[in-house]
């Protein structure tokens, strides 16, 4: 298995670790049996993702997933967030091997799990607007 | 300390060390003649090759005629399982006990055996990672063809009661085979005193290269081939004999056999060591025996981490080891070894496995008795389910 440079400097170096204490959403997706769980704070201003911090539990490319994800939705509007896609993730890192695509699509759902969180507490509804976020506890390798 | 590159993953592989280098060097240039071959290059091959086999025969305790090489311990294992399973077919004999906790090469066979109508019995292990002989006596029935337990565990390192199970074998007649890959160098063989009946071994855990192999096969056992086609080995195993790599490896095998205590007593002083500071780190676990184990393994499970990234960030410092987490076991679930000792998923996951080896010193030891902890502390300050464990949560709740 070959990881990209950029997967293994974002590994080395993950940006936007950390928590947010007084977040304005915080999504966790993943379990501990299936050895990947991701965490998202996101503090939003006006619309505005002002801050966005993460903690993982996870292998090498679920750390260089969540990192990458933070920063293409640090300082962006909410709706841009809800537009990424695992698959921009994977590209800004210069792809991914194919047994660790599951990673990617853990970061997008991390994302959505802090977005709908968001939602809930402004007292909407984030079903029609985020989408149904799976189950934390779907099969492992999703 | 200084930054320092330390292989300690030789359960993995080895390098090959210099003295087996130079004994292949020759049978790599000048000497390649075709062992079969009948003018003199041809016989100094044929020659070579008749002496690396009593030198690996010497090491095992058997006779010259009873070592078939190989390509590896995979190929041996193959065809002591399959082609043992084969024979015994034909006596109406379909059963075939082992273990849940065999490398692959033994465990993937029996499988593919399984499909092909064969029954086989996973013998479970303790919690400390051993197989009871009494377990083995009595799953065996009239119509086993083959007892397979693996002389030491590649992941934790357990020495198993060979002796014992050899002897329980040899009373019911049953053959018995045994996956020393790991075992050889490390601890010491004689198959006529454990009553092995087929032992499968390889070079490049030993410090010859990759690709070689070979297996003990008693004198009365008549195993089919594996590899069909011209006559080498005996007309056992077809292909152009390797030259190169069966004298590396009996050079290699005479080396590691040589003195045996003298490796233990270096080793296990290093890895009991490392253990004792590893194991300082909360929420860590040995797993495996501590003493009935190999001289150079260490593997500990550090809850709330994942292996993967406790590797990676290793290797960043420069240290090569391995872990059982299912990112690294190449399938969803974390290795079938720790499973099988009991250890729930998420420990299984956070499990590092030091392999010492002659390359290694006290300073290697020091360096990642420096480094791990360090490396732990990090991952686990980024983990949410370090957070929940430090909550006392039950994190393996189904
Ligand atoms: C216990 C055991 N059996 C078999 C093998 C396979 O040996 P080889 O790589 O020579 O095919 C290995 C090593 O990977 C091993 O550790």
């Amino acid at each position: 298995m070959i990881y990209s440079e950029k997967v293994m400097e974002h590994f080395a170096n993950p940006r936007n670790v950390g928590e947010i204490p007084d977040a304005d959403g915080v999504g966790e997706v993943g379990n501990a049996k299936c050895g990947d769980i991701m965490k998202m704070y996101l503090k939003i201003d006006n619309g505005i993702i002002t801050d966005v911090k993460f903690k993982t539990f996870g292998c090498g490319a679920a750390v260089a997933t969540s990192s990458m994800a933070t920063e293409l939705i640090k300082g962006k509007p909410v709706e841009d967030a809800l537009k990424l896609t695992n698959k921009a993730v994977v590209e800004a890192l210069d792809g991914l091997p194919t047994v660790k695509l599951h990673c990617s699509v853990l970061a997008e759902q991390a994302i959505k799990a802090a977005l709908s969180d968001y939602y809930r507490k402004q007292g909407v509804d984030p079903e029609p607007i985020v989408g149904a976020v799976p189950d934390v506890e779907t099969a492992c390798g999703i | 300390m200084e930054k320092r590159f330390v292989y300690a993953d030789n359960s993995a592989t080895t390098q090959i060390s210099k003295p087996v280098l130079d004994a292949m060097m020759p049978w790599l240039t000048e000497g390649y003649g075709n062992a079969s071959s009948i003018y003199s290059i041809g016989m100094d091959s044929a020659r070579a090759i008749l002496k690396a086999r009593e030198t690996v025969a010497k090491a095992l305790g058997a006779k010259t005629s009873e070592i078939y090489f190989t390509s590896g311990g995979s190929e041996s294992d193959n065809w002591a399982i399959k082609c043992a399973a084969d024979v015994s077919a034909k006596k109406g004999k379909k059963h075939i006990i082992t273990t849940v906790f065999e490398h692959h090469a033994v465990l993937h066979t029996c499988q593919y055996l399984e499909k092909e109508g064969f029954e086989v019995t996973y013998i479970p292990v303790d919690e400390m990672g051993l197989v009871h002989p009494e377990d083995i006596k009595k799953a065996i029935r009239p119509d086993t063809c083959l007892v397979s337990v693996m002389f030491a565990n590649n992941e934790i390192g357990t020495i198993q009661p060979i002796e014992e199970i050899g002897k329980i074998c040899r009373e019911k007649k049953v053959w018995f085979h045994t996956d020393a890959v790991q075992a050889v160098g490390n601890v010491p063989i004689d198959v006529v005193k454990m009553n092995i009946d087929l032992l499968s071994l390889s070079g490049h855990k030993i410090h010859a290269p990759k690709g070689i192999g070979a297996l003990y096969m008693r004198t009365g056992i008549n195993l089919p081939n594996l590899i069909h086609g011209g006559a080498q080995e005996r007309s056992k195993r077809a292909g152009t004999e390797n030259v190169a790599s069966i004298v590396g490896l009996a050079k290699a095998i005479e080396m590691a056999t040589a003195d045996i205590p003298g490796k233990q007593q270096r080793l296990s002083k290093m890895r009991d060591r490392i253990i004792a500071e590893l194991l300082k780190i909360p929420e860590s676990r040995l797993n495996g025996d501590p003493v009935r184990r190999m001289c150079g393994n260490v593997n500990i499970s550090f809850r709330g981490i994942e292996g993967e990234s406790l590797l990676l960030s290793l290797d960043l410092e420069g240290i090569c080891a391995s872990s059982g987490s299912a990112c690294t076991s190449g399938s969803l679930d974390p290795s079938h070894v720790l499973l099988a000792i009991g250890l729930p998923h998420s420990t299984a996951h956070g499990s590092l496995r030091i392999t010492l080896g002659d390359g290694n010193t006290e300073e290697d030891a020091d360096y990642i008795i420096e480094k791990v902890p360090k490396i732990v502390e990090k991952l686990r300050a980024m983990s949410p389910l370090w957070e929940r464990i430090l909550r006392d949560e039950d994190i393996d709740a189904e």
